[in-house]
């Protein structure tokens, strides 16, 4: 890749750049900064994208009382219920207790409080839910 | 309390973080190693294709080789001493960091990106194998070079902790490593040899037929089968995901395929072969077909693109990749016997 070549499709990166390795006009190779590349933004987003239908899945579900709203949060921080025992220190059943109604009802202060350690939550945010999913991405789907 | 060192730390961004966090380390103590050099040395490229091993329930693509080899391999091909350490409690990991940057010696850290706070929030994604600096802290702040950023920057403690302590796969266990002893003279000549020979042998004598070219033509292969096998939503996140590992941030492009020829360009003046100018020039090539499968591929995930052919398309790239790969690595190998 030549180095005027290096493209600059600004997407994902905020103020920052990335870089790229290139060549100048003899041959040698040079590090120029890049705002990104359209291919591998279109990749990301759609990782987001994916995140997205999951959550928004994970909304109607918790809304028809199938999940309890840690489920939400859970998926927001893109965990499932492994990594996300392993992040409070409990055993993965206990957390998987939790995802359901019955078990979140139960559940004891200082596993509440846990989480929401975790998830960065005011006290008693984690029974907060957003009408859409909240993501730090727009994810565009035209279709 | 604050900690800083004496000499202000020498920040260099970077393509790919552990590439970079290895220079940027070497050229502390006085060693002029570029990045390029630094992957090159510590044969940081790759390929593998494990259809078995599954991240976010879709196949392990990787073009780099495993986290930690390069700086590993790097500091010992070079003659230097490295130490590293993992932990169990985080209070431990956090005394023995300031303890090592107390005596003036900055300190590589693994950690996850999820969690690191000046990360911008659209690349946070649970990824276990990130690698940074910390040259000092000032009070509840530690003093971070992270090779990916154009500018050193700060971390509050805190978040710091929980990216060294982050859960998942290739957990880093607060895992930090720093250089203790350097020597004289660095043997360049001979790291770049065996730099070269590890991913020369790996590239095309690998004895598992889903590492190196074999690998990619497996991929070539599995590829086109993918709209049928998976259905076209699938197949198309599968696409996806196969740009994401050989473009996204940290490899330089085409899958680190350019860092390398950018390596080879300096390894031809280190050793004195000119024959490796030809081989950078040629590594250039591949790493363009390389963007151009991911430049058709992205079209065929924005519907540009009709699906039928189109991965077909896709594996004839992909396998002019391998053969060409497959040439060029038998070249390197004969050159640096």
């Amino acid at each position: 890749m030549k180095e005027q070549d290096v493209p600059q499709d600004a997407a994902l990166f905020e103020q920052w750049s990335e870089i790229f390795y290139a060549t100048d006009e003899e041959g040698n190779y040079v590090l120029v900064p890049s705002r990104g590349w359209d291919p591998a933004n279109l990749a990301n987003i759609q990782a987001w994208d994916v995140i997205r239908e999951e959550l928004e899945q994970a909304l109607d579900e918790i809304r028809a009382g199938r999940f309890s709203p840690l489920y939400y949060h859970m998926l927001r921080f893109q965990m499932n219920a492994g990594l996300l025992a392993g992040y409070v220190g409990l055993s993965r059943w206990r957390v998987k207790r939790h995802l359901r109604p019955t078990g979140y009802a139960k559940m004891k202060q200082d596993a509440r409080e846990n989480y929401c350690r975790l998830f960065k939550l005011p006290e008693g945010g984690l029974d907060l839910l957003p009408e859409r999913p909240q993501l730090p991405v727009a994810t565009d789907h035209q279709e | 309390m604050s900690i800083a060192l004496n000499s202000k730390f020498d920040h260099h961004q970077s393509a790919h973080c552990e590439s970079g966090v290895t220079s940027n380390l070497l050229r502390h103590y006085g060693y002029e190693v570029s990045e390029a050099l630094a992957f090159g040395i510590g044969s940081g490229l790759f390929f593998g294709y494990f259809p078995f091993i599954r991240v976010n329930k879709l196949p392990l693509i990787t073009f780099r080789s495993g986290p930690g080899g390069i700086f590993k391999k790097c500091s010992k091909r070079l003659g230097l001493k490295v130490e590293s350490r993992t932990f169990r409690d985080q209070g431990q990991a956090r005394a023995e960091l300031d303890r090592v940057l107390e005596q003036q010696i900055p300190v590589g850290l693994q950690t996850g990106v999820f969690w690191l706070p000046y990360f911008p929030p659209a690349l946070r994604f649970h990824f276990n194998a990130h690698n940074l600096v910390v040259f000092g802290r000032d009070g509840d702040d530690y003093l971070v070079s992270d090779p990916l950023f154009e500018i050193t920057v700060r971390c509050a403690a805190s978040e710091l902790e929980r990216a060294r302590f982050a859960a998942g796969a290739l957990a880093p266990k607060g895992r930090m490593y720093w250089i203790s002893a350097t020597p004289e003279q660095l043997d360049l000549q001979g790291a770049v040899r065996k730099g070269i020979r590890e991913v020369g042998t790996r590239m095309v004598k690998a004895p598992v037929p889903i590492i190196g070219v074999s690998g990619i033509r497996l991929l070539a292969r599995q590829i086109e089968r993918w709209p049928e096998k998976l259905g076209s939503k699938r197949a198309i996140q599968y696409l996806g995901h196969t740009i994401r590992m050989q473009e996204e941030i940290g490899t330089g492009g085409g899958g680190f395929r350019f860092i390398y020829a950018a390596f080879l360009q300096e390894a031809a003046s280190i050793l004195g072969v000119d024959e490796l100018e030809g081989c950078a020039a040629e590594m250039t090539r591949i790493g363009d077909r390389w963007r151009q499968f991911a430049l058709e591929a992205g079209r065929i995930c924005k519907g540009r693109k009709a699906l039928e052919g189109s991965f077909h398309e896709l594996g004839d790239i992909l396998r002019d990749c391998a053969g060409r790969e497959e040439q060029l690595f038998r070249n390197l190998l004969l050159l640096v016997k």
